[in-house]
């Protein structure tokens, strides 16, 4: 059993490495950067991966892309700028806010705003209504209590 | 009290169009950032002799079409007939941007299936590709004489598409 476990590790264990195969930089500053960058990027080619978990071409080519930026002393945000030129605000996971995308970052408020108002409203209109709103006061439910109030 | 149920009404009804425009949207077809912008320079080796380069200058003033195709590409096998068709009119030039292609491979499938390309870029490492924002292939740029990209299309070109999306557009350019 524990030989099938340990087969099986070794056999698993490449998958670890498979993905980015380009050499860790010396500067653990850079390579923590780097490793930042390429988990906010998705990967065009296959849209539901970031290009730190994908190994499609493409992001082979642009991690090698960043790669060059990171080294050429670019920063983050130029390395952004680099990739929303090309690729649009679709290539960052949380694009950055203002123009097109200022409504995606705001909708959310802007539906607690609104759903909030609505359960004012509600609520304020409940709180002007009679305690008792049987008007005619001739239910079942309701003639008992009187009848149990009647002294 | 008519309000009350209006609003529900109307909101359904403003949904209902976003949703039926959302569901036949490809959420793979990415807007190109590029529409309306001048097309990014390059300058790359000629698929067929390494010592020439071929170049946006090569195109300049006039309009052109930039395919992106490569050898490993179902879709470019799927256009390749269309794209003949369109070069034997001699209506307007086709730039090859042979993308992360074997040389030998592309050389071959242009012997074999025909050449309809005024001339075809080598970009094997894939940069050019990513400086025109490309991520799949194929992919076809309209670019005006002045250089900007008028349309980019992501599927493998056909009739109907090109008189649907590109000859309207280059009747714009040529009418005025």
């Amino acid at each position: 059993m524990r030989i099938i476990v340990v087969a099986l590790l070794v056999l698993v264990a490449p998958c670890a490495l498979a993905i980015d195969a380009g050499r860790a930089f010396e500067d653990p500053e850079l390579q923590a950067r780097y490793e930042e960058i390429i988990s906010e990027v998705r990967c065009l080619q296959c849209q539901n991966e970031s290009l730190k978990d994908s190994n499609a071409f493409l992001a082979t080519d642009l991690r090698r892309e960043i790669r060059r930026l990171l080294t050429e002393g670019k920063s983050n945000a130029e390395i952004y700028d680099f990739l929303v030129q090309r690729y649009g605000e679709f290539a960052l996971y949380r694009p950055r806010m203002g123009g097109k995308t200022l409504l995606l970052w705001l909708a959310p408020l802007l539906l607690l705003v609104a759903g909030a108002a609505v359960a004012v409203r509600v609520v304020r209109r409940r709180m002007t209504l009679p305690l008792d709103d049987d008007t005619d006061g001739e239910t079942d439910d309701d003639s008992r209590v009187h009848v149990a109030d009647r002294p | 009290m008519t309000l009350r149920y209006l609003v529900p009404i109307a909101a359904f009804a403003i949904l209902i169009p976003v949703f039926i425009i959302g569901l036949q949207r490809d959420p793979s077809e990415l807007p190109s950032p590029f529409i309306g912008m001048p097309a990014p320079a390059f300058s790359l080796p000629s698929l067929e002799d390494p010592a020439l380069t071929v170049s946006n200058d090569d195109y300049a003033g006039q309009l052109a079409l930039v395919n992106v195709w490569a050898t490993w590409c179902v879709g470019c096998r799927h256009e390749h007939d269309f794209l003949l068709t369109l070069a034997a009119r001699q209506d307007i030039p086709i730039y090859g941007l042979n993308w992360r292609d074997d040389r030998d491979a592309a050389l071959l499938w242009l012997r074999q299936l025909g050449d309809p390309y005024a001339a075809s870029a080598y970009d094997a490492d894939g940069k050019v590709g990513i400086d025109w924002g490309v991520y799949g292939a194929p992919e076809t740029f309209l670019i005006g004489p002045d250089g900007t990209v008028l349309h980019k299309h992501l599927s493998p070109l056909t009739e109907e598409i090109w008189q649907r999306d590109f000859v309207p557009k280059i009747e714009a350019v040529r009418g005025n």
